[in-house]
């Protein structure tokens, strides 16, 4: 794709929590716990009115359906002020010191008086009904590769409740998370192709990292992407949680766009327009009485309906791929779960199927007087629900007449994205009251500016001298996310620094490639790896092996992954009996060979013992062995 | 220009405002310490300096740019007026239950003004149909606006005022009866309506929130919606306080006027009743009794006995507390007392000599206990009976701030000492319950 040609632009927000002593507004503990919730409470928000008499008709309506929060909670983590039933405390002066640092190495402004405000956020993930939030500086910039990229503001606010669940009206939220100091970082929209966002993200990742004050560990980063082409629309891609994600959600969404505004050429070609979706939504039940779908009988037999609807002139258009495994259809889906609330939809592109017969499609089309340009898509669960789903389906359908339509959407694993909401207006926000405006004082900067934590650039040269990597490993090892972890195991003296380094960037990756889960492994787990091979309790060459079962097994202990693979070192006797074992059965090649079968003597030991002896032991017992015999 | 036109601006930056005639809202250009800003202009709180201008950038956001000798401000805009479009109301059922709804202050709904961050209190019906449109499934109701006032700064006149709101509005044939309070003195005004309003014929239900009504998460409107209920179709013809049972948003319980205490200062679930059991819930729509023993709906006649002595003062008892405070209220023409005393209902021996004065020059003093929970007993100890012998009445179980509105009512509405002192200890309105239960932690 020619980026350039298409007017693609970037701009990234990238929100990193920061490992204070304390959360944001309280004296709690930034902490998340993995134990039974001690209690649980549940509470039901209603979207505010604004001045304008507007209430978000999505908020209301979720309201109105009686969405409920279920929030989860222990005494170790959490108090009433995340429970919004204490008024939150003064704004924690680390967490603010540590953003204004960031803003001087970024050499973004300060602003003169921080203002904490209230961003009004219904989903539930905020026990208030909002996210308290304030911009600590304007302006600055990040460099990467010779390049400088504006960043347009710093903010400081607090973390949500993580959701752990949805159980039909109840969400549940944890609140361990909420009210951990988060750093915002929003750069210009000055980045123009996906490889350029994933290196400034990793450039700002950098400069976050400088500061020594983040969390680390999965989701303790999270990339917004705002993406944009010519013709196309500003879309929010939100929770995108691994820097490897960044460049392919870019691209996945820009071959989206590209494949909307492709699709609304043809309609306009066929020329569909609004009036050919009249929106008549009909119970088609009745032909679906003997059906074989599971699904479409399960919704009859428990009272539901199969309703359904024709899209004019949408024939192979529904079915159409925007970007890896996503049509249109999917698209729709999005939107009658959201409006409606159903596990899904069928349309004609892809029937029959799923055990919908060809007679039934056939019946489905001509109940519906569909032609051969048309498409209908079906519904089948209560019949509120899919009225309301299918009206969201022909809004939908209406939407790509007119190209890309502005949305909020949330990344997938694989880098693609799915609709999450309509793009909201301009943000709700007033001043919380309840926390006092800070005077960022001249003499507070000044102290900060004479304790600026090294830039990148001096630590590379640092970790190049002080632990002997070379050039590319030392920049790989600043580069990834793991510098802190790799630095504190060095000074640990937890063994060859070049295989920390190592393992922490190229073996990782290429594990991650492979398809290994290496998002869940943690510090400790790791750390325990590494103990092993500093023990001598296995050989370094059994890492990738014990990395990549941890993955998949994230609760257990590195102990447990040697017991389970079987790659604890042998004991100098065992090896020793093993090494004898093969010198007599090999004895007729040592006798024609003499000391000249060590060679493929060892390679037939080592193929045998490797990750679990050290070449050099097998060395000397094979030698002493073959001496032996040759003595004999 | 915005209404106040510059909130909480002083000194030098405010004639510095005034002279480029910027208002509230305008769109205003700061230089300052080499930098320039441009946003809208927004108010300060009294409690900010002087130094800084507050702005509301494009994306939202606020924040202070100092002001100094050296810095410059322009007026590039005009404020744009916002237009409240008001959400179309629900459509009225008919032959619903009718409901009064009475404001004396606080916010039970409201709406926030996104371009200056103000929060506008909602109290008339139609906005609070447009707030919490669910009411109008349920009631019709009308909203009166009776107050203004802080909850701190309710008296014994607005006791009266209130008392004689309800009687307008029972004569108008009402159901029920809901006034909005602010949360701080709930438990004085609920316990003074108790005693002020006798036969009553309908409840009469206060209510307030802990979380302020702008925010999405306020126990306002869930508090409203079940007070409401229960206003429309509870059995009981009772004084009550009505908010959250929990911190859940399940469940709305009803507390009896005179055993009601706020008894957290931010939660809730703030409000409990004390010596006692809640009288009645709403749970999903519907009212639930948690006690048999209740006065039931009836014809009245409501008889409204409204005055209050104000000569009256509750008076903490403290280890160290000096005798010549109860000589001042004797000395100012006080007319009683109600001591807070330690434990079973003790105060210091080094008190006698002034108590026996204050009882000698015409003053009723009545004992309670400042532990919250249980029954004072003045027979126990040596202390209490003396204390007894000069004239101090026992009160019982009835809370400190009970026994004190009730001793102002009680002396407004009797002829003598003596007749206080006979509507003191006879139990008017629940104040006194006869056992005291097992209630394992408190609250």
């Amino acid at each position: 794709m020619d980026y350039g040609k298409l007017g693609l632009k970037v701009g990234l927000e990238i929100h990193q929590e920061l490992a204070t002593e304390h959360k944001l507004f309280c004296q709690c503990p930034p902490e998340l716990f993995k134990e039974e919730p001690e209690y649980t409470f549940l509470r039901r928000l209603r979207p505010s009115q604004s001045e304008l008499g507007e209430i978000d008709p999505a908020a209301l309506f979720e309201f109105m359906k009686g969405r409920t929060m279920l929030y989860e909670a222990n005494r170790a983590t959490s108090c009433l002020v995340e429970m919004d039933e204490e008024p939150p405390g003064p704004m924690n002066p680390e967490a603010l010191d540590v953003c204004l640092t960031f803003a001087l190495m970024a050499d973004s402004k300060p602003v003169d008086e921080v203002h904490v405000m209230r961003k009004i956020v219904v989903d539930g993930s905020n026990t208030t009904g909002f996210q308290r939030t304030c911009v600590v500086s304007l302006g600055g910039s990040v460099e990467s590769e010779g390049k400088t990229y504006g960043i347009q503001h710093v903010g400081l606010e607090e973390d949500a409740a993580r959701k752990v669940g949805d159980e039909g009206e109840v969400s549940r939220y944890r609140i361990d998370r909420l009210g951990i100091p988060l750093m915002e970082v929003a750069t210009d929209p000055d980045i123009y192709s996906p490889e350029e966002a994933e290196r400034v993200a990793l450039a700002v990742g950098r400069l976050l990292r400088a500061t020594g004050k983040v969390r680390r560990g999965l989701g303790s980063i999270r990339q917004d992407v705002n993406i944009s082409i010519t013709d196309g629309a500003l879309i929010e891609i939100k929770g995108v949680q691994e820097l490897g994600l960044v460049s392919k959600v870019v691209e996945y969404e820009v071959q989206r766009q590209v494949a909307l505004l492709g699709l609304t050429e043809e309609l306009a070609g066929r020329g569909v327009g609004e009036g050919d979706l009249n929106g008549d939504i009909v119970d088609v039940s009745v032909l679906f009485k003997g059906t074989k779908s599971r699904i479409l009988k399960n919704a009859l037999k428990n009272g539901g309906k199969v309703l359904a609807v024709r899209l004019s002139g949408f024939a192979g258009i529904v079915g159409s791929e925007l970007c890896p495994g996503r049509r249109l259809g999917t698209e729709m889906a999005d939107h009658a779960r959201f409006h409606g609330g159903v596990k899904g939809i069928f349309h004609t592109d892809e029937l029959p199927a799923y055990d919908i017969s060809e007679g039934e499609v056939q019946a489905l089309k001509e109940r519906m007087g569909a032609e051969a340009l048309d498409a209908v898509v079906i519904v089948a669960d209560d019949e509120g629900k899919s009225r309301r789903a299918l009206e969201a389906v022909v809004a939908r359908a209406k939407q790509a007449l007119h190209g890309v339509p502005r949305e909020t959407r949330s990344a997938n694993p694989d880098g693609t994205t799915h609709f999450t909401r309509p793009r909201p207006g301009a943000a709700r926000m007033y001043p919380e009251t309840d926390v006092v405006c800070i005077t960022v004082t001249s003499e507070r900067l000044e102290a900060l500016k004479m304790a600026l934590p090294e830039m990148p650039e001096e630590k590379l040269e640092r970790i190049k001298a002080d632990y002997g990597l070379n050039e590319k490993l030392a920049r790989q090892i600043v580069n990834s996310i793991h510098t802190e972890f790799f630095e504190e195991l060095a000074k640990e003296g937890m063994g060859d620094t070049t295989l920390l380094a190592v393992t922490l960037t190229e073996t990782l990756k290429s594990l991650e490639r492979d398809g290994v889960p290496v998002g869940s492994l943690d510090e400790p787990v790791m750390k325990g790896v590494f103990t092993l091979v500093n023990e001598g309790r296995t050989a370094k060459e059994s890492v990738p092996e014990l990395l990549a079962w941890l993955s998949s097994n994230p609760e257990r202990s590195a102990d447990e992954a040697l017991g389970s693979l079987g790659l604890g070192m042998m004991t100098g006797e065992v090896l020793r009996e093993l090494v004898e074992a093969r010198v007599s059965e090999k004895s007729e090649m040592v006798e024609q060979m003499g000391m000249k079968a060590f060679g493929p003597l060892m390679g037939l030991v080592m193929g045998e013992v490797r990750g679990r002896a050290r070449a050099e032991d097998v060395q000397a017992l094979l030698r002493e062995a073959l001496q032996a015999r040759l003595k004999r | 220009m915005g209404e106040d036109s510059l909130q909480g601006y002083r000194g030098r930056l405010k004639v510095a405002l005034e002279a480029i005639g910027a208002g509230i809202g305008d769109q205003i250009k700061v230089e300052s310490g080499g930098a320039v800003y441009e946003g809208s202009l927004m108010p300060r709180l009294e409690s900010d300096d002087e130094h800084h201008v507050v702005l509301k950038l494009r994306n939202g956001y606020n924040l202070g740019v100092n002001f100094d000798a050296s810095t410059q401000i322009e007026r590039v805009g005009e404020a744009e007026k916002p237009e409240f479009k008001p959400p179309p109301l629900p459509t009225m059922k008919e032959g619903l239950p009718r409901v009064s709804i009475v404001s004396t202050g606080g916010t039970i709904a409201s709406r926030v003004d996104y371009t200056t961050g103000g929060v506008h209190a909602a109290i008339s019906s139609r906005d609070l149909l447009s707030i919490v449109p669910e009411l109008s499934d349920f009631a019709a109701v009308d909203a009166d606006i009776l107050y203004s006032v802080f909850s701190e700064d309710i008296d014994s006149r607005h006791w009266t005022g209130m008392a004689r709101m309800v009687e307008e509005k029972v004569d108008e044939g009402v159901e029920g009866v809901v006034i909005t309070h602010g949360t701080d003195t709930l438990g004085y005004s609920a316990a003074a309506l108790s005693f002020a309003l006798r036969n009553l014929p309908i409840p009469v239900i206060l209510v307030g929130s802990q979380r302020s009504s702008d925010r999405p998460s306020s126990d306002a409107a869930t508090n409203l919606v079940g007070v409401v209920t229960a206003a429309a179709t509870a059995p009981f013809a009772e004084v009550v306080l009505g908010m959250h049972e929990t911190t859940s948003d399940t469940s709305i319980v009803f507390h009896r006027g005179t055993k009601v205490r706020k008894c957290h200062t931010s939660a809730r679930y703030a409000f409990q009743s004390v010596n006692a059991g809640p009288l009645a819930r709403v749970v999903e729509g519907r009212v639930e009794m948690l006690e048999d023993d209740y006065r039931r709906r009836n014809e009245g006649p409501l008889e409204v006995m409204d005055g209050f002595e104000e000569k009256t003062a509750l008076v903490k008892f403290h280890p160290g507390f000096q005798p010549k405070l109860v000589d001042w209220f004797v000395d100012d023409g006080y007319r009683g007392l109600i001591l807070e005393g330690t434990g079973l209902g003790h105060v210091s021996t080094g008190l006698y000599d002034v108590i026996e004065r204050a009882v000698e020059e015409g003053l009723y003093v009545g004992m309670t206990s400042q532990c919250i929970w249980g029954r004072i007993d003045m027979d126990v100890y040596t202390t209490g009976r003396e204390l007894q012998h000069l004239g101090v009445e026992p009160l019982g179980d009835i809370l400190p701030e009970t026994a004190y509105v009730k001793l102002m009512w009680a002396l407004a509405n009797s002829e003598d000492l003596e007749g206080a002192k006979a509507l003191m200890r006879e139990n008017i309105a629940g104040e006194y319950s006869d056992r005291t239960l097992y209630t394992g932690r408190f609250g």
